[in-house]
C-alpha cells in the first residue's frame, strides 16, 4: 500500500478505505522490519497500539470527530506515560515506568491518536546528534553513516523513514529544529508556553517546549491543534484560547515581508546548505513574498548565552535523580554521600555531566554574576533584536543548521564543535520565540532544512509560509532509497 | 579560562557526582573549552540592561492553596530501589 500523509490517513480513514487496526499493522510491520537499520525506537508498544487502534475504529464506525482518530503517532521517549517505560535516553531511568500521563499524550490520546511507541533521544535531550543515548546512536535513514540530529534524532529519522507518520519532539535550543533539516522532514517549536510540559521531563525549564515532526506543514498543523493548549498543571503554559492551527496553510505570500539576518549566511555556513536556501527563498519571492536584508546583531551571543542559562537551568533540574525515589541506584551504598555521587556517576552519561558541572559552576557562589546573571542579560539583548526585526518584516527564514549531517562520532570529541551545530536555532529558544523547519533542498543525497521563525503566537503563519512552499516544492515528500 | 583537575573534582562533589582521576582529567580539558567559549559574553555591552528570566517576562501564577492531588504514595513508592513502610530507605544517616 502506498504511505500517505497524516492528512491524507484521516481522509482514508473517514472515507473507510483502510481501518486504524489495518494501519497501525502496516505501520509496526515497518517498524518491525526497518528500524534495525536506524534505532530509532526505545520502546515499541503494539499491545498498546492495537487495542488503541481498536477502540479508534469504534469511534470512526460512530461518526466521531477528533483531530487525531486513528492515526499512529510516535512520542519522543521524553512524555511520561502511564504503565510504560519513560527513560529519556538515560541509564538513570532505565527501570522507571510513568506513573502518570504527560499532558501531551493525554491530549493526543483524547484526539484519538495511536501511540506507537517511544523513540530514541539523546539523553535527557542533551545532545546535536542522538550519540549520547544510553540506547545507543540513531542513524539518520538518508545515509546510515550520518547522525539523524538531536537530541530528537528517533522522531525525526522514525518520521523521514515513513516508520510512523509522525512524531513528537522537544526543543531547547534546536532539537525539534536541527533533526528534523537532518533528516527531510518538517518540524516546528512553537511559541514557549503553548504546549504544556507537565510530565515533559524537564532538562531547562525556561527553554523547553514541545512540539510536532511529521513530513509536511499541514501534519504539523493538525498535530499541533492536538497537542497545544493551556494547562493549569504548567506554571509557565500561556493563558490564551484555543487556536485552529490549519487556518493559515491557505494564506498567499504576496506582500509578506521575509528577513533574511546576514549574521545567518555568513561565515561558517557551508555553500551547498547556502545555495540550498537561496533557491528555497527564490520560490518565496516567486509567489509573492518580499525578501529583505535584516541583522540580529547579539546573535553570535546565543550559543554562549545558552551554555550558561541551559546548564543552570539543568544542574537545578536533575538534581533529583538522587537515587531515593526513583531511578537508578547504585549497589552497596557506604553512606548517603556515597549513595548519591555514585548512583548519579553510573546513571548520568558524559555530556550530561560536563552539563551539570558548568551548571553548578556557574551557579556557585562568587561566578553568579560573572556567568549566569550576565548571561541572562545578553538573553534579553538577543530577544530585543527579534523584537525590532519583527518591527520590519513579518517571518524571518535562514538556514537551519550550517551544515548537513555530520558523521558518526565526528563531533563527539569535541562538545564546543557539538554545540555550534545549533548557532541559528538557539537564539529562538533565548528569546522564546516559535522557530519552524522544513526541507529545502539537498546536497548530494543529503537533506538541506530551511528555517522560519516568527513573532510570539504566530505558529499559524509559519506553518502558512511552509505549506505554500510545500505547494510549489516536493522536497519534504521525497523518502530516502532504502526505505520506500 | 583553563580548569584544573582538582578544580573538576570540587565542583563534582558541589554536583554530588563521582569522578575518578581519569575522568576528572577529561572533564577538566572539556569543561576549560566551554568556559572559553562562553568568555564572548565579556564582549557583550549589557550597562543598564535587566537579566530575562522568562521569554516573555511572564510572572508566575498563584492557585488557590487547596489540596487537589490525591493520596498516591504506594504507586509512587513502587518505584523506589528501597521502600518500606511507607519510608524511603537509604544509608544510616545518624550512628
Amino acid at each position: 500500500m502506498k504511505l500517505d500523509t497524516l492528512a491524507g490517513w484521516a481522509r482514508r480513514l473517514r472515507a473507510r478505505d483502510i481501518s486504524s487496526r489495518e494501519l497501525t499493522e502496516l505501520y509496526l510491520g515497518r517498524i518491525d522490519r526497518l528500524d534495525s537499520q536506524l534505532n530509532s525506537f526505545i520502546s515499541v508498544t503494539p499491545e498498546l497500539a492495537l487495542a488503541a487502534a481498536d477502540a479508534a475504529d469504534e469511534r470512526l464506525a460512530r461518526g466521531e470527530e477528533a483531530p487525531l482518530l486513528g492515526l499512529p503517532v510516535a512520542q519522543k521517549d521524553i512524555f511520561c506515560t502511564l504503565g510504560v517505560r519513560t527513560s529519556c535516553g538515560s541509564k538513570m531511568l532505565d527501570n522507571f515506568i510513568a506513573p502518570y500521563t504527560a499532558t501531551v499524550v493525554e491530549r493526543m490520546n483524547a484526539a484519538g491518536a495511536v501511540m506507537l511507541g517511544k523513540t530514541n533521544m539523546d539523553e535527557f535531550a542533551m545532545g546535536s546528534s542522538n550519540e549520547t543515548s544510553h540506547y545507543g546512536p540513531v542513524r539518520n535513514p538518508w545515509d546510515p553513516e550520518r547522525v539523524p540530529g538531536g537530541s530528537s534524532g528517533g522522531s525525526a529519522a522514525a518520521v523521514a523513514a515513513r516508520l510512523v507518520p509522525a512524531a513528537t519532539g522537544t526543543d531547547t535550543g534546536g532539537s525539534i529544529r536541527q533533526p528534523a533539516a537532518f533528516c527531510g522532514i518538517t518540524g516546528i517549536k512553537p511559541t514557549y508556553g503553548r504546549v504544556s510540559r507537565y510530565g515533559m521531563i524537564a532538562f531547562a525549564s525556561s527553554l523547553d517546549q514541545a512540539g510536532p515532526m511529521a513530513a509536511s506543514a499541514e501534519d504539523c498543523a493538525l498535530m499541533l491543534n492536538a497537542m497545544a493548549g493551556f494547562d493549569p498543571r504548567d506554571s509557565t503554559s500561556v493563558e490564551r484560547p484555543a487556536e485552529d492551527f490549519t487556518t493559515g496553510l491557505g494564506a498567499d505570500l504576496k506582500g509578506l515581508r521575509i528577513g533574511l539576518p546576514r549574521e545567518f549566511f555568513g561565515e561558517g555556513l557551508d555553500p551547498g546548505v547556502r545555495a540550498a536556501t537561496e533557491a528555497a527563498l527564490a520560490v518565496l519571492r516567486e509567489r509573492g513574498a518580499e525578501l529583505v536584508e535584516i541583522s540580529l546583531p547579539n546573535s553570535g551571543l546565543s550559543v554562549p548565552a545558552y551554555y550558561v542559562v541551559a546548564p543552570a537551568e539543568c544542574s537545578s533540574n536533575l538534581a533529583r535523580y538522587d537515587g531515593v525515589r526513583f531511578g537508578h541506584r547504585c549497589d552497596e551504598p557506604r553512606d548517603l554521600m556515597d549513595l548519591y555521587t555514585r548512583s548519579r556517576a553510573e546513571g548520568f552519561g558524559a555530556e550530561v555531566k560536563r552539563r551539570i558541572m558548568i551548571g553548578t559552576y556557574v551557579l556557585s557562589a562568587g561566578y553568579y554574576d560573572a556567568y549566569y546573571l550576565k548571561a541572562q542579560k545578553v538573553r534579553r539583548l538577543i530577544a530585543d533584536d527579534f523584537r525590532r526585526a519583527f518591527g520590519q518584516v513579518d517571518v524571518i527564514a535562514g538556514p537551519t543548521s550550517p551544515e548537513t549531517p555530520f558523521r558518526l562520532g565526528e563531533k563527539s570529541a569535541d562538545p564546543v564543535q557539538m554545540y555550534l551545530s545549533d548557532i541559528y536555532t538557539i537564539a529562538v529558544n533565548l528569546a522564546g520565540l516559535p522557530g519552524l523547519s522544513m526541507p529545502a533542498g539537498t546536497v548530494g543525497n543529503l537533506p538541506v532544512g530551511m528555517q522560519l521563525i516568527g513573532n510570539y503566537f504566530d505558529e499559524a503563519r509559519l506553518l502558512g509560509v511552509a505549506h505554500q512552499f510545500q505547494q510549489e516544492t516536493d522536497w519534504h515528500a521525497r523518502m530516502p532509497a532504502a526505505f520506500v | 579560562m583553563s580548569l584544573n583537575s582538582d578544580e573538576v573534582r570540587r565542583i563534582a562533589q558541589l554536583a554530588r557526582l563521582a569522578v575518578d582521576d581519569r575522568e576528572a582529567e577529561g572533564f577538566a580539558a572539556g569543561l576549560s573549552d566551554i568556559f572559553d567559549f562562553v568568555e564572548a559574553l565579556n564582549a557583550a555591552e549589557i550597562g543598564g540592561v535587566e537579566p530575562m528570566a522568562h521569554p516573555m517576562d511572564a510572572e508566575q501564577r498563584l492557585r488557590p492553596d487547596a489540596v487537589t492531588e490525591p493520596d498516591q504514595r504506594e504507586l509512587f513508592q513502587a518505584l523506589a530501589p528501597a521502600a518500606d513502610g511507607g519510608l524511603y530507605l537509604v544509608p544510616r544517616v545518624i550512628e
